[in-house]
C-alpha cells in the first residue's frame, strides 16, 4: 500500500507541475508513456525529498469521478504528507433504491491473493483514481 | 507488433496490435477515433454536443445518431438496473460518460476488426476489449488489479473475446485490509470486475452493479451473459458461478 500511495502522490505532483486546468484538457498525449502501475520507484525519490509542504489539513476540490463526486483531504505534518482521507466517493447513484430480492445464487467466496501470473494488461478502477489525483493535486496546491 | 499508450479522455488508453501486418496508421486511426469521441461527447468540453444539449442550445431532434444511441443505451441500462444507473446528475445535467467510455472502446475494436486486423486489444482506463491472440500466439490474459495495492494483481483472466471492465472506489487507508475473515457481516464492495459479451456490456453493468453495493454481484449473477468478481474491503472476493471458466491458472 505504501508504494502505491507514493505513486499517487508522485502523479499528483506531476499534475501540479503540468498545471492541472479543467478536467478533460490537462495532460498532453504521450505524457503518460506507460500505464500507471509501472511508475518506477526510482522516480519517486526526488519528488518526495524535494517537496516540502506547509503543515495543516488541506481539502481538495470535488473532482468528478465520472459516476459521482470524489473529494480528498491531505494532512501534512513536518512538511510531509502523513495521510490522505477520502471525504466523498461515488457509492450512491440514482434515485431508485428498490431492488428485488435476488435469489441467493451459487456465489463462491475467497480471500484475495496476489497472483504471480504473466498478464498482458490490467483491469482496475482507473477513473476513480484519476479523480482522486485531481482532488489531491488541488489539496496539495494549497499546501505549497 | 504495435503498441502505444496515450493519455486521453482523462485516462491512459493502450492499443496493442499483434497482427504481423499491422500498420502504424491503424494505431493512429484508433487514437483519432478516441479524440473524436472526446470532442463530441465529453461532458467536460463546453463545445461538445452533450454540452450544447445540456445548455439547451440544441434540441433533442437535432441530436446526432451517435448521441441518440448513447442516450438509448443509457435509458436501457437505467431500466435494467432498476434506476441504479442514471446519467442524469442531481443538478439535472446529463453526463453520459458512463456509457461513452465502453461504447468508444467497443467501436475502436470494431474499427480495428473492420480494417482487417484479428489480434489486438484496446484498454481505456482498465476497461478492455481484446480479440484473437497475443504476439506470442497465446490467449490474451488480463489481470484484475488489487484494489489495496496498485502494483499487484489478484486474478488472471482469459476473456476469450469478451469485454472486461472494473468499477471501484478508492481504498481509504491500508489498515482496513484484513486478509482473515473476522466476522460474517457483509463488507462494502470496493472493486467489481465484470465480463460481458463486449466491453460496452461489461462497462455499463459494472458501473450499475457497483452502485448497488453488496447486492451488485447477485445482480450480475442473475443477468445472462455476464460474469463478475467483486472484492470487499475486508479482502474477501465473491465470484459468480460462471466466472471460474475464465480464470487463467
Amino acid at each position: 500500500m505504501k508504494s502505491s500511495f507514493f505513486a499517487y502522490v508522485l502523479t499528483a505532483a506531476a499534475l501540479l507541475g503540468a498545471g492541472s486546468a479543467t478536467a478533460g484538457t490537462w495532460g498532453s498525449p504521450g505524457m503518460l508513456s506507460t500505464p500507471a502501475p509501472q511508475i518506477g520507484g526510482a522516480l519517486l525519490e526526488p519528488v518526495l525529498s524535494g517537496q516540502h509542504y506547509k503543515d495543516g489539513t488541506f481539502t481538495g476540490q470535488v473532482a468528478d469521478a465520472y459516476y459521482g463526486p470524489l473529494q480528498v483531504q491531505a494532512v501534512v505534518q513536518n512538511g510531509a504528507i502523513t495521510s490522505v482521507n477520502v471525504l466523498t466517493y461515488p457509492k450512491d447513484r440514482g434515485q431508485s433504491r428498490r431492488i428485488n430480492n435476488y435469489a441467493l445464487p451459487r456465489l463462491q467466496q475467497e480471500v484475495i491473493q496476489a497472483q504471480n501470473v504473466r498478464v498482458n494488461m490490467v483491469s482496475g478502477a482507473t477513473l476513480t483514481s484519476r479523480a482522486y489525483l485531481r482532488s489531491l493535486a488541488s489539496a496539495l496546491g494549497q499546501a505549497q | 507488433m504495435l503498441r502505444d499508450t496515450r493519455l486521453m479522455m482523462n485516462m491512459p488508453i493502450t492499443v496493442e496490435i499483434a497482427d504481423a501486418a499491422a500498420l502504424p496508421g491503424q494505431l493512429e486511426a484508433t487514437y483519432a477515433h478516441f479524440a473524436a469521441v472526446d470532442r463530441r461527447f465529453s461532458f467536460f468540453r463546453p463545445d461538445s454536443e452533450i454540452s450544447l444539449y445540456n445548455r439547451g442550445e440544441i434540441t433533442e431532434t437535432q441530436l446526432s445518431p451517435e448521441l441518440r444511441e448513447i442516450f438509448t443505451l443509457a435509458q436501457h441500462t437505467k431500466i435494467q438496473s432498476h434506476g441504479y444507473f442514471d446519467i442524469r446528475r442531481p443538478d439535472g445535467l446529463l453526463n453520459p460518460s458512463g456509457i461513452v467510455k465502453g461504447w468508444a472502446i467497443r467501436n475502436a475494436a470494431r474499427l480495428l476488426r473492420d480494417s482487417g486486423l484479428r489480434h489486438f486489444y484496446v484498454d481505456a482506463g482498465g476497461d478492455i476489449q481484446s480479440m484473437g491472440l497475443n504476439a506470442d500466439g497465446q490467449p490474451w490474459v488480463i489481470g484484475i488489479r488489487n484494489p489495496f495495492n496498485d502494483a499487484e494483481i489478484i486474478k488472471a483472466v482469459k476473456p476469450q473475446g469478451r469485454g472486461m471492465a472494473t468499477s471501484g472506489s478508492y481504498v481509504r487507508g491500508a489498515h482496513i485490509y484484513n486478509p482473515h475473515r473476522t466476522n460474517t457481516e457483509l463488507a462494502e464492495i470496493i472493486s467489481l470486475t465484470v465480463l460481458g459479451k463486449d466491453v460496452l456490456e461489461a462497462d455499463r453493468f459494472a458501473t450499475a452493479a457497483f452502485a448497488m453495493g453488496q447486492t451488485g454481484i447477485n445482480f450480475i449473477e442473475d443477468m445472462p451473459d455476464l460474469e463478475g468478481y467483486a472484492v470487499a474491503r475486508d479482502g474477501i472476493a465473491t465470484r459468480t458461478s460462471g466466472f471460474g471458466a475464465f480464470v487463467a491458472s
